[in-house]
C-alpha cells in the first residue's frame, strides 16, 4: 500500500459509505473505501430493495422522495444501470382496526409530502388483480418500486473504479489514530492515512465510534427475507400492510421477495443470523394473505440482514462529535430508499456546501455512561 | 413442539440407519428423519414398485437395502419418512414439512447423514431433455425401474459409470457407449486399494464383464465435448484427451447417436447442515470437496453435532456404515450407557475396519476427480447455473470486475440463487473462481441458508385464518 496521504478515507462501504466516497470522488478528493469484505456486502446487498414511501418513517419522506428520484435517474449519478422498477404501492388493511391504522398514516405521511391515498378494495384490486379479495381498504402511493440490492454493490463497485476510488476490499480496520494531519486508519499490519474520516459501518458504527472514544449507542435489528422460485407474474406492484410489517414485489426475472421487518437472532459481534422458522412462517402467511397465488409457488431461501437503529429511531449524519474531519453517516430507517440522497448529503457538507436538507447531528445521542451492548435479539 | 430427543438423525441411508441402530441398541433415544418414504439413501434405495423394466433377481444392493430396513423396523428407532428439514439450529432444533405438516424436534446430539450431490461439468448441451446425472440414472434403475434410454451414451468418470451401463443391460437397454474420462492406467493403478475391498471389487468387475459381454464400445480417456438434438436423438460428440488432460484438437471427434446422455463427474460431500451450523470445514479434492472437520469419534467442531458416511467425505457405502455405528455408539458412551472399556474396545475395531474399506472408497473417489481440464474447456456461452440461466462468461465477468469471493460472485450474477440452492453449479463456480482467487479454500464455499430444500409455500402455511399471524408490534411512524 501506499504512503500517500488520502483526502478523505471512508471506513465501510455499504450504501452510505461508498455513496459518500463516489460523491466526494467526483467532487475531486481523493478517497479511499476500506470493508473488511467487499463493496454493500452486508445489509445494502441483502435487504429488500424497497423504495418506498409507505414504509418510511413521517419525517424522513422529503429524504425518501429525493432518494427515490436518484435510484429512478441512476444512470444520472450512478453510470451503470442496476435493475430499478418503478411501480406503485399498495399498503393493505384485512380489518377495520388496520383501516384506521392506513388512514392515520397515510395523512401523517402526507403531510410530510408524500402522495398517499386511501382507495376502496375494488379500486385496490384494479391496480394489482393478483390481490386477495380479503382487502378491505388500501393506501396507495404511484412513488415505490424496487432495485435489485443483490446488484447494488455491483453497480457502485464499477462506479468508484471509474471515479478511481481506491477499493481496499478485505481489510478489517483494527483502529484509528488522530494525527497532526488527520487520521491514521490501522489494519492488516498496515497505515492509510487520510485528512479527514468517514465512519460508515453500519450496526457496527457504536463499535467504530469507540475507536475515537465516542459513545452513541447503536440497536442491531436483524431483519429476516425470503425470495421464491422464478415463477409466471403473480403481482406488479409494491404491496405492503399497514402494520408495515410486509414488503413484496416480483423482479423481472419472476422471484417474490418477501419482507417486512420480521426478526430473526443474530450477533452483530460474530456476524452470524438466523432465520427465526415462526416468524418465516408468519411472513409467509402474510404474504399469501395478501397475493393467494403465492401458495403455489415455492419458497428457495431466507436470510437475514443487520439494520441498525438509534435511541430515536432517526439518523446519525454529521460530525462525528468533538473530533476535527471526522464524520458519520447510519441508522437511516428504509436506508436503502433514500441512502444515496444520505450520501450526498453528507458529502456537500465535506465539501464545504450548504447541503439541500438538514443532517441529523450525531450529538444529541452521545452518551458518556458506559453502556451494555444492546447486540444479541 | 415435540418431545425432546437424545439423538437426531438427519438421513437414513447407510450411515444414518447404522448410527440410529447402535445409539438405540445401547437404549439412547432415537428420532431419524429422512426425506425418501423409506431408509435405505441413495446406494440401498427401496423401489417403489413393480414399473418399467424386467428385471429377473434382485440387484445385491436391493437385497443390503431390504435387511437394513427389517432392522430398522425391529429397532426402537423411532423413523419420521417423508420429511423434508428445512431449518436446523444449534442446541438442537430441527423444522421439517412431511405429511403431517410444519413439525419441530428438539434433539440434545444431532447426527448429519446427509450422503452426497452429484457433479456434473457443464458442457455445451446439458440441460437437454434426455441429458441426466449418472446418479439420477441410478435413481430411475434401482427405485423405478424405469431405464433411462433404450441407448444411452454413458459417460464421465468413476464406478457410477460401469453401474449406470451394467444397470441399463440388467433391465433390456443397451448403452450406445460407455466414455469413461480416466484412463485404463488409473484403474490399474487403483486395483490394490479395491483388493482390500472383496466385494466391490467382485462387483466392479461384474459389471465390466457385463459390458464386454455385450460387445458395448468403450472409449476410455475421453470426455464428451457437446451434445445436441437431431430429430429424436442426441448427438454425443466425444474427443479424446491428451496426456495432459487436454482435448486433442480438431478432426478428432466421434459423433454418437443415442435416445439419452447419462453423464456425471464424481460427488460431492453434502454439507448444507454442517455448514448452516457453523461448523469448521476443509476443503479436501481427494474426498470430493468441501467436508466438515471430524475427529476419530465422528465429531465435528460444534459440541453435541456429529456427522458420518459420505458427507464427511467420499468413501463408499460400506465405510459409511462404520461410521455411522461409531457415531452411534460414540453418543453412547456419551450419555453413559457403554463403559469406556467396551467404547474403546468397539470404538478401535471400528475405526480399524473403517481404514480398510475407506482406502477402496477413497480410491473410486480419486477417480471421479475430474480433469481440472474441463473447467477450462467450458466454452463462454455455456450455462453454468440451470437455475438462473448464467453462463460461464458471466462468471468470468464478474471475476474480472472485481467480485471477491463465491458469495459475491452470486451476488452479482444471481449464479446458485435458484431452486437447487447452489447444489449443481457450487462445485463448478468455485472451481472458475479458484483460478481467479488463488485456491478453492481462498474461494471458500457458499452461505448455507434455509430453507435446506425448496419448500412448497402450501406446506409451510398450512391452513390458517389472517387472525392466527402473529404479527409483531407496528414499526415507528
Amino acid at each position: 500500500m501506499s504512503q500517500m496521504e488520502y483526502d478523505t478515507a471512508v471506513i465501510g462501504a455499504g450504501l452510505m459509505g461508498a455513496g459518500t466516497a463516489l460523491f466526494l470522488a467526483r467532487s475531486g478528493m481523493r478517497c479511499v473505501l476500506l470493508d473488511r469484505s467487499g463493496v454493500c456486502s452486508e445489509a445494502s446487498g441483502v435487504n429488500a430493495g424497497t423504495l418506498t414511501m409507505q414504509m418510511t418513517r413521517a419525517d424522513l419522506i422529503p429524504y425518501a422522495i429525493k432518494g427515490w428520484e436518484m435510484w429512478t435517474n441512476r444512470q444520472e449519478w450512478l453510470g451503470i444501470n442496476p435493475s430499478v422498477v418503478a411501480a406503485p404501492g399498495l399498503s393493505l388493511a384485512f380489518t377495520e382496526e388496520e383501516v384506521a391504522t392506513l388512514e392515520h398514516r397515510a395523512a401523517v405521511r402526507r403531510e410530510h409530502g408524500a402522495q398517499i391515498e386511501l382507495v376502496t378494495a375494488s379500486k385496490a384490486r384494479s391496480i394489482e388483480p393478483g390481490l386477495s379479495t380479503e382487502v378491505m381498504a388500501a393506501s396507495y402511493c404511484p412513488m415505490d418500486g424496487f432495485a435489485k440490492a443483490n446488484q447494488t454493490g455491483f453497480a457502485l463497485h464499477q462506479a468508484l473504479k471509474t471515479a478511481r476510488v481506491d477499493i481496499h476490499g478485505a481489510y478489517p480496520v483494527e483502529r484509528v489514530e488522530p494525527e497532526d494531519r488527520g487520521y491514521a486508519v490501522i489494519g492488516q499490519g498496515e497505515v492509510v492515512r487520510a485528512r479527514r474520516l468517514v465512519l460508515a459501518g453500519g450496526v457496527w458504527l457504536e463499535e467504530m465510534l469507540n475507536w475515537l472514544a465516542v459513545r452513541i449507542p447503536i440497536k442491531t435489528l436483524v431483519n429476516q427475507l425470503a425470495v421464491t422460485e422464478r415463477i409466471e407474474p403473480v403481482m406488479r406492484t409494491v404491496i405492503g400492510i399497514a402494520s408495515g410489517l410486509l414488503s413484496l414485489k416480483q423482479f423481472d426475472n419472476g422471484t417474490v421477495v418477501i419482507g417486512g421487518g420480521w426478526q430473526g437472532k443474530g450477533s452483530r459481534t460474530t456476524g452470524s443470523t438466523q432465520v427465526i422458522p415462526e416468524n418465516l412462517i408468519g411472513n409467509v402467511r402474510l404474504a399469501v394473505h395478501a397475493i393467494p397465488n403465492l401458495v403455489h409457488t415455492r419458497l428457495v431461501r431466507a436470510w437475514c440482514g443487520f439494520e441498525a437503529e438509534t435511541a430515536d429511531a432517526m439518523p446519525v449524519i454529521g460530525e462525528v462529535p468533538g473530533m476535527d474531519n471526522a464524520f458519520l453517516i447510519g441508522s437511516i430507517h428504509s436506508g436503502y430508499t433514500s441512502g444515496p440522497f444520505m450520501a450526498k448529503l453528507l458529502a456537500q457538507y465535506i465539501l464545504g456546501h450548504e447541503p439541500e436538507l438538514p443532517l441529523f447531528d450525531p450529538s444529541r445521542l452521545i452518551d458518556n455512561q458506559s453502556h451494555p451492548k444492546n447486540d444479541v435479539n | 413442539m415435540n418431545s425432546r430427543v437424545e439423538l437426531a438423525v438427519l438421513g437414513a441411508g447407510p450411515a444414518g440407519v447404522a448410527a440410529a441402530l447402535a445409539a438405540s441398541e445401547c437404549n439412547v433415544n432415537v428420532l431419524i428423519l429422512d426425506r425418501s418414504a423409506s431408509a435405505g439413501g441413495q446406494v440401498y434405495r427401496r423401489p417403489t414398485g413393480p414399473l418399467g423394466m424386467q428385471q429377473l433377481e434382485k440387484w445385491p444392493d436391493e437385497v443390503k437395502g431390504e435387511r437394513l430396513r427389517e432392522q430398522l423396523r425391529s429397532s426402537a428407532v423411532s423413523c419420521r419418512f417423508g420429511r423434508a428439514v428445512w431449518s436446523v439450529e444449534r442446541g438442537f432444533r430441527i423444522d421439517a414439512v412431511g405429511p403431517e405438516g410444519v413439525e419441530t424436534w428438539e434433539a440434545e446430539r444431532l447426527l448429519v447423514a446427509s450422503g452426497t450431490t452429484e457433479r456434473v461439468i457443464p458442457f455445451p448441451g446439458w440441460t437437454l431433455p434426455g441429458v441426466m446425472g449418472l446418479a439420477a440414472a441410478t435413481a430411475l434403475l434401482k427405485s423405478q425401474r424405469v431405464l433411462p434410454g433404450q441407448r444411452p451414451v454413458v459417460a464421465g468418470s468413476g464406478p457410477l459409470l460401469w453401474a449406470v451401463a451394467s444397470g441399463i443391460i440388467a433391465g433390456g437397454g443397451m448403452p450406445a457407449a460407455v466414455i469413461d474420462l480416466a484412463d485404463t492406467r488409473r484403474w490399474v493403478s487403483s486395483l490394490p486399494a479395491l483388493f482390500s475391498r472383496p466385494t466391490d471389487l467382485l462387483k466392479g468387475l461384474g459389471w465390466m464383464h457385463s459390458i464386454r459381454r455385450k460387445q458395448v464400445p468403450v472409449i476410455s480417456s475421453a470426455a464428451v465435448r457437446k451434445v445436441w438434438r437431431e430429430g429424436t436423438s442426441l448427438v454425443v460428440e466425444v474427443v479424446e484427451r491428451n496426456r495432459d488432460g487436454t482435448l486433442r484438437g480438431d478432426g478428432q471427434e466421434r459423433r454418437l447417436s443415442a435416445d439419452a446422455l447419462c453423464i456425471g463427474h464424481g460427488l460431492l460431500p453434502a454439507t448444507e447442515v454442517t455448514r448452516l451450523l457453523g461448523a469448521d470445514h476443509v476443503f479436501d479434492a481427494q474426498a470430493g470437496g468441501w467436508k466438515p472437520v471430524i475427529d476419530d469419534q465422528q465429531r465435528t467442531s460444534i459440541p453435541g453435532l456429529f456427522a458420518a458416511g459420505d458427507c464427511t467425505g467420499i468413501t463408499g457405502a460400506e465405510a459409511a456404515q462404520l461410521e455411522g455405528r461409531l457415531a452411534g455408539l460414540t453418543v453412547a458412551h456419551e450419555t453413559g450407557r457403554i463403559t469406556d472399556k467396551l467404547y474403546r474396545m468397539k470404538a478401535q475395531s471400528l475405526r480399524r475396519h473403517t481404514l480398510r474399506v475407506s482406502r477402496a472408497g477413497a480410491s473410486m473417489a480419486a477417480l471421479m476427480m475430474p480433469a481440472e481440464s474441463l473447467i477450462d474447456d467450458i466454452p463462454g456461452d455455456t450455462v453454468v447455473c440451470r437455475c438462473e440461466d448464467v453462463t460461464c462468461a458471466e462468471v468470468q465477468a464478474a471475476l474480472a470486475a472485481g467480485a471477491m469471493g463465491l458469495n459475491q460472485i452470486k451476488s452479482w450474477t444471481r449464479c446458485g440463487m435458484g431452486p437447487c440452492q447452489g447444489r449443481v453449479c457450487g462445485d463448478t463456480v468455485a472451481a472458475i473462481a479458484s483460478r481467479h482467487l488463488g485456491g478453492r479454500t481462498a474461494v471458500g464455499a457458499w452461505s448455507s441458508r434455509v430453507p435446506l430444500v425448496p419448500l412448497p409455500m402450501g406446506d409451510l402455511v398450512g391452513a390458517f385464518a389472517y387472525h392466527d399471524i402473529a404479527i409483531p408490534k407496528a414499526a415507528p411512524l
